[in-house]
């Protein structure tokens, strides 16, 4: 459980750290918070030989608001993000996510870009990015910075669209406009902070007529990936929303996963589970106001 | 490769230490092997127990999950450094006596930790915030209830502690060690 020798070099500035990450490709590995990587390099998982420490890079670090979209930097701090009232109204479902990720300690040093680029298919934040439609910037010495979308950037458990030469830099959200916005997460795992057997999060927008204008939905953990269901999310528009409506969506977005199996959790549990918990968040969002609290993180 | 050592300097408990160490020195090991502060407590090594929590700059983190040259530069407090003085308790460390919050005490460094953290934050935690400040940290022994009941002893307005934290006195089979207040 003590990870293998390695060198260790500070990032002077994003083009230090890109530089190097040229020179040593695939032997150098970033780390900003570390909650993901480290335990990899404990479990001897991961064993790069050079660990990139781009945790003290200021401009990684910046949150900027903007009417249509916020910016983020890559090594953001998860409790920062969740302490941020401002990104509250413009990202209300990556505060919820957040609830549900690991716990205060390791949200105080865990980074958004560090869970998306560690693609763990149960994890919150790349639930969050795929239902929202996320761009992930990625820069290289070579080609500087290419967006990719998070549709594209999960292709598998823990395998991402980041080259060997990449470092994810920040990654843009895009902000809901022109009407209410409602949100709801929720997972299942053995204890809170536990990874997932399953999880659902939706976003909707609601006229004051209570007919749904905008809708996106997505499932974590029954799948390689998390997957959003933007075609399965038309059959909300124009429709006012109910526990039978709720219920055909949630199952016709249980039938497009693959999840796997093990000791606490079949295939056809992680499934069924998956329906319950989509058609929950679907029933919470349309009825709960935005600023009334999220669904108990506690079971 | 390995025998490439780096020079860290780390404010712990307030006195600056700096050690030349190994990069893949974890904090947790830094503290226990390089400082001798063995109060914080190696449990799962990757971030699942709780027990090796310390504040970094103020906040609970997992010592295990870092390290130590990662944390050049900034400011630990362990187990070792919450009590006010040498020979005295916090309030929470006393209500954890007084509650019985504590059987075998592994998680313990790792609890008081997780709870000066909360209480620094939010001096009134109802229930609900104490279980959400140490849902990060494992116990085995007390089922948890006496610990939440501990905080909220020790968080009860006009609390007082009680205890002192050496006996005068050994206890028959007790080693007293000098010097150490919450050995």
């Amino acid at each position: 459980m003590k990870a293998a020798p390695f060198e260790y070099i500070r990032a002077e500035s994003i083009d230090h750290a890109v530089e190097l990450l040229s020179r040593h490709g695939a032997d150098c590995k970033p780390v900003a918070g570390g909650q993901s990587l480290v335990p990899m390099m404990a479990m001897r998982l991961a064993r790069p030989s050079v660990l990139l420490d781009i945790n003290r890079l200021a401009d990684l670090k910046q949150v900027t608001i903007g009417t249509n979209s916020v910016h983020m930097g890559a090594a953001a701090r998860q409790r920062d993000v969740e302490d941020n009232e401002a990104l509250h109204g413009a990202l209300p479902l990556v505060r919820d996510a957040l609830r549900w990720v690991g716990h205060i300690q390791t949200r105080n040093r865990g980074t958004v870009g560090g869970s998306l680029v560690h693609a763990d298919p149960s994890a919150e934040l790349p639930l969050a990015a795929v239902v929202l439609g996320a761009t992930m910037h990625l820069r290289s010495e070579a080609d500087g910075v290419r967006q990719v979308r998070a549709q594209e950037f999960f292709q598998g458990p823990m395998f991402t669209a980041v080259a060997e030469s990449e470092c994810l830099v920040g990654i843009d959200w895009p902000v809901w406009q022109g009407g209410e916005v409602r949100t709801g997460f929720v997972e299942t795992a053995m204890r809170h902070g536990d990874f997932a057997m399953a999880s659902a999060a939706c976003q909707l927008q609601i006229g004051p007529d209570g007919i749904c204008r905008r809708a996106a939905i997505g499932m974590g953990g029954v799948d390689g990936t998390p997957l959003a269901f933007p075609e399965v999310a038309e059959r909300l528009i124009g429709e006012r929303m109910g526990p039978a409506l709720a219920r055909d969506v949630a199952h016709a977005c249980a039938e497009r996963t693959e999840p796997g199996s093990d000791l606490f959790a079949d295939v056809a549990y992680r499934r069924h589970l998956a329906a319950v918990l989509m058609a929950r968040v679907l029933l919470h969002a349309a009825v709960t106001s935005p600023q009334a609290s999220a669904l108990a993180t506690t079971h | 490769m390995s025998s490439f050592l780096v020079t860290v300097e780390i404010k712990v408990n307030g006195v600056i230490q700096s050690r030349a160490v190994e990069p893949r020195t974890t904090l947790v090991d830094f503290l226990r092997e390089h400082l001798g502060l063995t109060g914080t407590h190696v449990g799962c090594e990757h971030g699942i127990c709780g027990a090796c929590s310390v504040l970094l700059d103020g906040d609970p983190v997992r010592s295990c999950c870092m390290f130590a040259v990662q944390a050049d530069g900034l400011s630990v407090i362990t187990v070792e450094g919450l009590a006010p003085q040498r020979g005295r308790l916090s309030k929470i460390q006393d209500a954890f006596c007084e509650a019985h919050a504590l059987q075998c005490g592994y998680c313990t460094p790792g609890m008081l930790v997780a709870c000066h953290a909360l209480v620094a934050k939010t001096p009134q935690p109802d229930e609900a915030q104490i279980r959400d400040a140490i849902g990060g940290n494992l116990c085995r022994c007390t089922g948890y209830q006496q610990i939440v009941d501990a905080v909220k002893l020790a968080t009860s307005p006009g609390y007082e502690v009680k205890g002192s934290p050496v006996p005068q006195a050994a206890r028959p089979g007790h080693t007293v060690i000098p010097g150490v207040a919450n050995g």
